[in-house]
């Protein structure tokens, strides 16, 4: 369990102070994905800074596990930072050795012995998928590759905390989609709580269970993923549900907006919201789309604008699709 | 006068000069240029690593004071030029070596010399590493002595090796000039048959293989810069 509560973080520059977080209280259940999304600025580094101290709070306390990491020392604080680790958007390998042996500088810093961190090292490629990249350097790697063993070293010291620092910013659709889909599935495996920082809503829609939003060093709103996007309240919310801004959501008669995420959906030949018409008599009002496809899979949202007696019909219809989220929108 | 140096008796003259005396000069040479560089960067990495790790925002800073002192006492040796400084030191030379003539005496200033040229080159070597690695190692609970240990110094090796031999060739050149005051190798020869005793040729000799000397150092550290840089792809 991680709690933070009534953080503050203010930078002092020299055009005056930065107010990067203001009493910011969040707290993240054990074997959570938590989001944190935001706008570029909002403070979300910082605030992911402040879960493993390497920010120090201006006011306000971390607590992981019950214990407030504001009262330990640096010699503790190096200790918990083995069980709350981080990857990052620059992957930051180092540059000068393999992959093995990047995966095994945590252990290193640990103190484990050679062989037996060698071991475990090779054990986290097999996971990553990268058995045959042991011998090679970061820079012969794709940046999905190097983000692989990022991963892997994050992992080495079996921590229980796993920070995501914009991790797949760098990265294209179809590499994030693989690499949210390894973070899920260690989060399944080992029960790892993930702290998502990203400022991209497709990877809160495709893996978070919980999120909050990070508006100017505030959290806008929060809770679980489904429930802020279906019906999101704040201004900064409903910007991220509605990026073209003034959707006129009462628009279409009697209709009621239901929000459609596809997350790789393989819709290519097969258009759905037709066939939804055709086969269902369901017809649907696209509002608003954002969505493209990658190699034969669909990823993005829309708004679709559905006459009130049969939205539970076209949610039950456009559900069946796996990789297909649909969530009814009220709008207020 | 072009014409009397190759008399054929100054050139009978020089190449037994050559003969007999430039191996050892060459000898002294490289022991004073080696010997000098290894105890410079003995004195000189660690202060270069602490210009860095020590400065506001870095990972272990000092006292303001620390820093100031450190950064002046280092401009300040960098600015007194070799051969004053030479001098200037002589007493201390005396004082360890228990003379301050000959080849290993010449080696005090010329540490005294070198040492804070390889603090600043060391400086800005490390300054290369990306400053988000160092932050990764943080993040995993690497002390500040691993960080510099684990990852800064490994990280500028290539740098490290490249600077080094811009630092040895010109510990090479200082060596040279040495042989003014005492010091001895290639410098010594040059300066006392070609300027004392005005035999040309064997000075040019001596200032050749000085070249030479350099060419060597400089082109085997830029090969061992590349070939340790694993940032380059395709080797």
């Amino acid at each position: 369990m991680i709690e933070l509560e009534h953080l503050s973080k203010t930078f002092s520059t020299s055009d005056g102070t930065i107010e990067a977080l203001r009493d910011v209280s969040i707290s993240i259940p054990d074997g959570d994905i938590f989001g944190i999304i935001g706008m570029s600025g909002a403070g979300k580094s910082t605030l992911v800074r402040c879960i493993n101290m390497l920010e120090k709070p201006t006011a306000g306390r971390v607590v992981i596990d019950g214990v407030d990491l504001g009262s330990l020392s640096e010699k503790e604080l190096r200790q918990v930072r083995r069980k709350v680790t981080m990857i990052f958007q620059s992957f930051n390998l180092l540059q000068q050795k393999t992959c093995l042996k990047n995966i095994c500088f945590p252990l290193e810093l640990a103190g484990v012995p050679r062989a037996k961190a060698k071991k475990r090292a090779l054990e986290l490629l097999e996971i990553v998928g990268l058995s045959e990249k042991a011998g090679s350097y970061p820079s012969q790697l794709s940046g999905g590759q190097q983000q692989r063993i990022a991963i892997a070293r994050a992992l080495a010291t079996e921590p229980k905390v796993l920070l995501c620092d914009e991790a797949t910013s760098a990265l294209d659709p179809t590499t994030t989609h693989s690499i949210l889909e390894l973070i899920r599935e260690v989060n399944e495996k080992t029960g790892i709580t993930v702290v998502i920082i990203t400022h991209q809503m497709s990877v809160v829609e495709s893996i978070c269970k919980h999120v909050a939003i990070l508006e100017e060093g505030v959290v806008a709103e929060q809770g679980e993923v489904g429930e802020v996007f279906s019906r999101p309240k704040s201004s900064a919310a409903r910007k991220l549900v509605y990026p073209e801004g003034d959707i006129d959501i009462a628009a279409q008669g009697n209709g009621r907006l239901i929000r459609v995420v596809f997350n790789g959906a393989s819709a290519t030949g097969r258009p759905l919201i037709a066939r939804m018409a055709v086969e269902k008599g369901i017809e649907a009002n696209i509002s608003y789309a954002a969505t493209r496809s990658i190699g034969e899979k669909i990823y993005g949202s829309m708004l679709l604008s559905v006459p009130q007696e049969q939205i539970a019909e076209a949610v039950d219809y456009l559900s069946q699709d796996s990789e297909v989220s649909v969530q009814e929108v009220s709008g207020e | 006068m072009i014409r009397e140096w190759f008399l054929s008796e100054s050139v009978q003259e020089a190449l037994e000069i050559i003969r007999t005396q430039f191996a050892f000069a060459i000898w002294e040479t490289l022991y004073a240029t080696i010997l000098s560089t290894l105890f410079a960067i003995l004195i000189g990495l660690p202060l270069g690593i602490l210009l860095v790790t020590g400065e506001k925002g870095g990972i272990r800073p000092l006292p303001k004071g620390v820093m100031s002192v450190l950064n002046t006492v280092i401009n300040l040796l960098r600015s007194v030029p070799f051969l004053i400084l030479m001098i200037t030191v002589v007493p201390l030379t005396r004082l360890i070596v228990g003379t301050s003539v000959g080849t290993v005496a010449s080696i005090v200033p010329l540490v005294i010399a070198a040492f804070p040229f390889i603090a600043r080159l060391a400086e800005s070597s490390l300054r290369e590493v990306n400053p988000n690695i160092i932050e990764m190692a943080q993040s995993m609970g690497a002390t500040p002595l691993q960080i510099v240990v684990k990852v800064m110094i490994p990280e500028s090796v290539p740098s490290l090796i490249s600077n080094a031999s811009i630092a040895i060739t010109t510990i090479l050149g200082y060596t040279a000039m040495s042989g003014a005051i005492g010091g001895g190798g290639l410098g010594k020869i040059a300066i006392n048959y070609g300027y004392y005793r005005y035999k040309y040729l064997i000075m040019i000799a001596a200032v050749i293989l000085l070249i030479l000397l350099v060419q060597i150092f400089q082109s085997v550290g830029t090969h061992l810069a590349i070939k340790t840089d694993k940032r380059l792809k395709n080797r």
